[in-house]
C-alpha cells in the first residue's frame, strides 16, 4: 500500500496546487449551476439565448458571492486546522474542537448585541464589526484553552481536548444567554451564527474576506518549513534553528483571525479544519509547503459542496450548513480517537 | 588539545542556570575544542541535560559565559546556532507521518532560506548520513513506525546532515544494541578525526565513555568535580564521589584504556 514518496520538490507542489485548483474549480461551476429558482449556468454562459435577466442577476449576484464566500470561509478553516495541529502535532486540534471557534461566536454575538454588525448599521465597505471582535473572541478563547491544558510545561491532548469541549458548551450557553436578550432583528443574526450558514452578502464582504483570509494563508505558507520542523517539538525545531516563540505567537494570532473572520461571517461551521487536512496528509504526504495551499483549496471545494448540499437538499427549504459538516466531520473525529494510538504521535 | 584553550570551539565560563529557585548549574567551566570528543558524566539530576539544552539554545536566559567559535551564545539567533551546532536528543519527537529521510532532510533547515525546496546536493547529504547511520534501508518508512533504536539513527542522521562543527549527544545510545552503539560512536570519531567536528557527548556507560571520549568532565549537583582524560578522571574516589556507588576500576588489558565495573551493594565485605 505505501508506495515511497520522493521529497517534495517544486514541480510537485506545482502538481498539488494545480489538481486541487481545479478540483476547486468543479466544485465552484457545481456551486453555480445548482440552486432553488433560476439562474442556471446557462444563464452566464449563453446570455443570448436565455433572455432572462432575473436568472443572471440570480446568478451574479446571490449565488456567486455566497459560493465564493463558502470557498474562502472553508480555506480559512482547514488552513487554520493544519497550522494548529502542527503547532500542537495532533491531528485533533481543529479550530471548532478547541474551542476557538466557540470563542470567535461569542466575541461575534457580542458584537450584535453592540449593534457593530450583522444586517444593522455598522458595517462599511463590507468590514463589519463582527468580524473583529470574532478576532478578538477566537485569539482570547485561544490563549485561555492552551493555558488551561497546559500543565507543567506540557501539554496533554485529553486535557486539551476535554477543555475545548468544556469551552464550546460555555460559549453556547453564553450565546443562548445573549440570545435571550436579544432584540427580534439581533436574533436572526445571531441564530445563523449559531447553526452555521454561509449567508448571501455583497461583494464587500467577500472582498475584504478574500483579502484578509488569502492574504493570512499565504503569510503562513511562507513558515511552512517552519511547520515541518515544529513536528518534531519545540525543542527540536530550536534545534534545527526555528524562532519557535516567534512561529507560535505567529500561528495563535493568525489561526485566531482565520477563525474569526470565518465565523463572524458564517457562525460555527465546525471539523473541516479536522477532515480536509487529515484526507490530504493521507493522499500527499505531511509536508506543510504542500499541505497548506492544498488545505486552502481543499477545504475551500469541501465547504462550496457542502453549502451546495445545504441549500439544495430540503428545496424550498435549506439546511445550516454547520449540520452538514457536523453530520461528516462528528464520526470522522471519532474515528481518529478510536484508531491513532496514544503514543508519541499524540503527546 | 590546544584548540580547547583560548576563543575557538565551546568555552563556558561560570555557567549559572536556575529552574525558579532550583539553582542547576551552579557555575561551570568547561571546553570543547574542534576535533576533540569531550564525555560529560554524572548522576541523573546533576544538570548534564539542561547544559545541552542551553549550549543549543533551546534554554535562555544563563549567567555566566558560552560562547560557540567565539561569540556569546546569548546575542546568536536561533539559526545561527543551528549551523556551526546539531544536537542528538535523548528522547527524540515526532508528528505525523514523515518518513526518516524526510526528517533527515528537516536538517538541512538552517542552511535553506525561505520556502526554499531541498536540492539534489541536500538529498544527497541526507542519503549519506543516512547510509554513515545504517539507515538507509528504511529511509522510506514513517519515522513513527520504526523502533526506538532505529529512531535515534535517523536522528544522529539528521545531525550528521546539519553539517556542524559541533555535535551535542544527549545519551544517544540510550535504546542501541552493542552493535549500533559501536557503530555510532565509531563514526563520531571520526566525524571528528576527519572533519575536525567538535564533540561533547553526555554518556551513562563509563566504559563507552573510556573508549571513545578524549577527556571527561564529572558533573554533580551542577559543579564540575573533575576533568582531565580518562586515565586520570577515573579514578575510585572520583567515580564514588559522583555517583555514590562502589566501583571497581582497572585498566583494560586489551585496549590500555579504564575498565569500570559497577558493584552490588549487596556485595559488602
Amino acid at each position: 500500500m505505501r508506495t515511497a514518496r520522493k521529497p517534495l520538490t517544486a514541480a510537485g507542489l506545482l502538481w498539488g496546487v494545480a489538481i486541487l485548483s481545479a478540483v476547486l474549480a468543479g466544485s465552484i461551476l457545481a456551486g453555480l449551476s445548482a440552486g432553488g429558482g433560476e439562474g442556471g449556468l446557462k444563464s452566464l454562459l449563453f446570455p443570448g439565448e436565455i433572455d432572462d435577466h432575473n436568472a443572471r442577476r440570480i446568478l451574479l449576484e446571490v449565488r456567486l458571492p455566497r459560493v465564493l464566500l463558502a470557498a474562502l470561509i472553508g480555506g480559512a478553516l482547514t488552513v487554520a486546522g493544519a497550522v494548529f495541529q502542527a503547532l500542537l502535532r495532533n491531528p485533533l486540534a481543529d479550530p471548532f474542537v478547541l474551542g476557538v471557534s466557540g470563542g470567535a461566536s461569542i466575541g461575534s454575538v457580542l458584537a450584535v448585541l453592540a449593534g457593530l454588525g450583522g444586517t444593522g448599521a455598522g458595517m462599511a465597505f463590507g468590514l463589519d464589526g463582527r468580524m473583529v471582535f470574532a478576532f478578538m473572541g477566537a485569539l482570547g478563547a485561544l490563549i485561555l484553552i492552551e493555558k488551561i491544558a497546559t500543565v507543567d510545561g506540557s501539554m496533554s491532548v485529553y486535557t486539551l481536548l476535554l477543555t475545548g469541549a468544556i469551552f464550546n458548551a460555555f460559549s453556547g450557553a453564553m450565546i443562548y444567554f445573549l440570545q435571550s436578550i436579544a432584540s427580534l432583528v439581533q436574533l436572526h443574526d445571531i441564530v445563523f451564527s449559531l447553526m452555521g450558514h454561509v449567508p448571501s452578502t455583497g461583494y464587500g464582504t467577500v472582498g475584504v474576506l478574500a483579502i484578509g483570509i488569502v492574504g493570512t494563508v499565504l503569510f503562513l505558507f511562507f513558515h511552512a518549513r517552519d511547520y515541518n520542523a515544529m513536528t518534531l517539538g519545540e525543542e527540536g525545531a530550536t534545534q534545527l534553528g526555528v524562532d519557535v516563540e516567534k512561529i507560535k505567537r505567529r500561528t495563535f494570532v493568525l489561526g485566531s483571525l482565520l477563525t474569526g473572520l470565518a465565523v463572524s461571517v458564517a457562525g460555527l461551521v465546525g471539523f473541516i479544519g479536522l477532515v480536509v487536512p487529515h484526507m490530504l496528509r493521507l493522499i500527499l504526504g505531511p509536508d506543510h509547503r504542500m499541505l497548506i495551499p492544498c488545505s486552502f483549496l481543499g477545504g475551500a471545494s469541501f465547504l462550496v459542496l457542502a453549502d451546495l448540499l445545504a441549500r439544495t437538499i430540503i428545496l424550498p427549504g435549506e439546511l445550516p450548513v454547520g449540520v452538514i459538516t457536523a453530520l461528516v466531520g462528528g464520526p470522522f473525529f471519532l474515528y481518529l480517537l478510536r484508531t491513532r494510538r496514544t503514543g508519541h504521535e499524540f503527546r | 588539545m590546544s584548540s580547547a584553550e583560548g576563543t575557538g570551539g565551546i568555552q563556558v565560563r561560570n555557567l549559572q542556570f536556575s529552574y525558579g529557585e532550583r539553582p542547576v548549574l551552579a557555575g561551570v567551566d568547561l571546553s570543547v575544542g574542534t576535533g576533540e570528543i569531550v564525555g560529560l558524566l554524572g548522576p541523573n539530576g546533576s544538570g548534564k541535560s539542561t547544559l545541552v539544552k542551553l549550549l543549543s539554545g533551546v534554554l535562555r536566559p544563563y549567567g555566566g559565559s558560552a560562547t560557540l567559535g567565539g561569540r556569546e551564545l546569548k546575542d546568536m539567533a536561533a539559526r545561527e546556532v543551528a549551523r556551526i551546532l546539531a544536537v542528538v536528543p535523548q528522547e527524540p519527537v515526532f508528528g505525523f507521518s514523515f518518513n526518516a529521510l524526510e526528517v533527515v532532510l528537516m536538517g538541512r533547515h538552517p542552511h535553506l532560506a525561505g520556502l526554499a525546496f531541498e536540492s539534489d546536493h541536500d538529498i544527497a547529504r541526507a542519503k549519506e548520513a543516512l547510509e554513515k547511520c545504517g539507515a538507509l534501508e528504511f529511509a522510506h518508512r514513517p519515522v513513527l513506525e520504526l523502533s526506538a533504536g532505529e529512531r535515534q539513527r535517523v536522528v544522529a542522521a539528521r545531525a550528521l546532515a546539519q553539517e556542524p562543527e559541533f555535535l551535542l549527544l544527549d545519551e544517544p545510545s540510550s535504546f542501541m544494541d552493542i552493535r549500533h552503539q559501536v557503530e555510532l560512536y565509531d563514526l563520531i570519531r571520526s566525524q571528528a578525526d576527519d572533519e575536525g567536528t567538535g564533540v561533547m557527548a553526555v554518556l551513562h556507560d563509563l566504559n563507552i565513555a573510556a573508549e571513545y571520549c578524549d577527556r571527561i568532565y564529572l558533573l554533580k549537583e551542577g559543579r564540575i568535580l573533575a576533568s582531565g582524560p580518562t586515565t586520570e578522571v577515573f579514578t575510585y574516589a572520583n567515580l564514588k564521589e559522583t555517583f555514590d556507588t562502589d566501583v571497581y576500576v582497572d585498566v583494560n588489558a586489551l585496549t590500555g584504556r579504564m575498565l569500570v565495573v559497577p558493584l552490588s551493594r549487596k556485595r559488602k565485605r
